[in-house]
């Protein structure tokens, strides 16, 4: 699904914040990635994203050279992966509907299909009855929800998402962490970064270790 | 409940991966309508939403409108004034004292005939010399003479396309050249004089529309980057998201046509209103001149022409800006 073959990326001001990193994230396959701040973590994803390029080697996303997709493709590459960030990102001038419904008119989505859609997004992350709501009238953990089913709603095969968990309590992470599961059951890709040591070590999963660029380590559980 | 819900809605990896691609080109055609209507409808909101701000750029721009218009309107009735006094364009050719009143006939009726001569007015003797008597006052000592010392007069207007300095000049000269003429004048300090005011004055406005045009360019291009700028992380988070350039760019193409639409409207009614202000004091001036002059407003044409233009040009000045602003804002 997402695969680094000998990726390099060296920023203009001469930083390299990636070193020859070669990893595989499998169809269906749910991973950490994590690392102290400035081991690469933001970097990895940009490349995933194309909100960067890398310098030497190929990023692949479903089997597609991101290294040959030109800028006005990039929006396409952009549709097949969910992503949920630290700070949310929600648009804070309409509606907790609005926003999740951004994905589907952006890709053209028929009027009706959106309505279903977007409720069934909320539905799984448990704000069914807060659609007519401003996000800044929700809770910072509410807002992170709108975030995730912001990404889900287009039904990606691929989620990533940067420190989800940021700002959350631990009981609200672990919820969080809980729908990251359930998408993770049914089928989607996700590649999750955080610094929060205490909760990848509970979750069990496959952990990506990145220090200083280079991939220092790549296994089960920590 | 969630995790309940969860299991129904299992399905296949594959064809989940799929669902996301699959929208049919009708569906897609039918949505970007619905998106288009919906752009429309939310960029004019965006705009009632700051009365003030949104009020004031209309301003500028209906001012910066209007006064091109205005003067055009202006240019459009001085136009017509000086068709009331083409008189001045006359021409008087004195016919030698030998000829009678049978060869001045021919002579009217054969210029009559010619393409630049819209009419031919002939003052024998006698109306000649009945007008003088009146207008000079010297009634009794004129038919003291024994003769009329008057020539018989012939008064040309030219057709409107001859009306112009050069071509009333080569008129002249050949209706001097006429055997039956003594004497052919024409007024031309008069002729020119007005032809070249108006010439200069249609050529001003022109420059004049030009400038304050490309003032609405840049006021639109302006206004439009201010927008972007502060819809700036809208645009990073939208970008993320998978929007493509065409439809970032869609709502301020359709803010910049708003305003176009918005200036050409106000520009209208300021030169309605200007008018209407003027139409008084115009027409009573024009009733001491014994005359039903009456100031004309714009035509249905021009109204349709000037918000036209005005729409032309939001929308390209919000198309330059957000060309040149949109590509450098990229998701960090």
């Amino acid at each position: 699904m997402i695969r680094f073959n000998n990726v390099s990326k060296r920023y203009e001001n001469g930083h390299d914040a990636l070193k020859h990193i070669n990893v595989t994230l499998d169809k269906g396959e749910m991973a950490f990635l994590t690392g102290h701040s400035g081991a690469g973590k933001s970097t990895l994803l940009k490349l995933i994203t194309l909100v960067e390029r890398s310098t030497r080697g190929d990023v692949f996303v479903n089997d597609i050279n991101l290294s040959k997709v030109s800028n006005r493709k990039i929006p396409f590459v952009r549709r097949n992966i969910g992503m949920i960030f630290q700070d949310h990102r929600l648009l804070y001038d309409r509606s907790v509907f609005d926003n999740i419904a951004l994905p589907l008119i952006i890709a053209g989505h028929p009027h009706r299909e959106i309505g279903r859609r977007v409720r069934a997004a909320l539905d799984k992350v448990g704000l069914l009855k807060k659609e007519k709501l401003e996000p800044i009238m929700l809770s910072g953990g509410e807002q992170q929800r709108v975030g995730i089913a912001r990404a889900v709603v287009n039904k990606p095969p691929i989620l990533l998402a940067d420190e989800p968990t940021g700002n959350l309590d631990p009981e609200l992470s672990a919820e969080i962490m809980g729908l990251f599961q359930q998408f993770n059951q049914v089928g989607v890709s996700l590649l999750v970064a955080s610094h929060d040591l205490g909760l990848i070590a509970r979750m069990k999963y496959r952990t990506i270790t990145l220090k200083d660029g280079m991939l220092v380590g790549d296994g089960g559980s920590l | 409940m969630v995790k309940k819900k969860q299991r129904i809605e299992k399905k296949s990896p594959e064809k989940r991966g799929a669902s996301s691609q699959k929208v049919g080109i009708v569906s897609r055609l039918k949505m970007l309508i619905h998106l288009h209507r919906q752009e429309v409808r939310n960029s004019f909101k965006g705009m009632v939403k700051t009365p003030i701000s949104s009020f004031m750029t209309l301003a500028v721009l209906g001012i910066a409108l209007a006064l091109p218009g205005g003067l055009q309107v202006v240019l459009k009735n001085s136009n017509m004034l000086s068709e009331g006094w083409d008189g001045a364009s006359r021409f008087s050719l004195y016919l030698e004292q030998s000829v009678t009143d049978d060869v001045a006939t021919s002579l009217s009726n054969r210029l009559k005939a010619r393409s630049d001569v819209a009419e031919v007015e002939l003052i024998s003797r006698q109306q000649a010399l009945d007008e003088f008597q009146d207008s000079s006052g010297l009634g009794d000592a004129l038919e003291q003479l024994e003769e009329n010392p008057l020539p018989i007069v012939l008064e040309i207007l030219p057709a409107t396309n001859y009306s112009t300095p050069e071509a009333s000049q080569a008129m002249l000269k050949e209706f001097r050249k006429l055997p039956e003429v003594e004497l052919a004048q024409l007024d031309m300090q008069w002729v020119k004089r007005l032809y070249y005011l108006i010439d200069l004055a249609d050529r001003a406005v022109f420059a004049l529309s030009l400038l304050l045009g490309l003032a609405v360019l840049l006021i639109v291009g302006n206004t439009i980057r201010l927008a972007i700028q502060n819809r700036r992380e809208e645009i990073e988070i939208i970008k993320l998201i998978g929007a493509t350039n065409a439809f970032i760019r869609r709502p301020f193409l359709y803010t910049g046509l708003w305003y176009g639409i918005g200036g050409g409207l106000f520009a209208v009614i300021l030169i309605g209103a200007s008018l209407w202000w003027l139409s008084d004091p115009v027409s009573q001036l024009a009733g001491l001149y014994d005359s039903g002059y009456r100031l004309t407003g714009l035509s249905f044409k021009e109204t349709f022409e000037l918000i036209g233009f005005s729409t032309f040009l939001g929308l390209t000045g919000s198309w330059i800006s957000v060309t040149r602003h949109l590509s450098r804002i990229n998701p960090t």
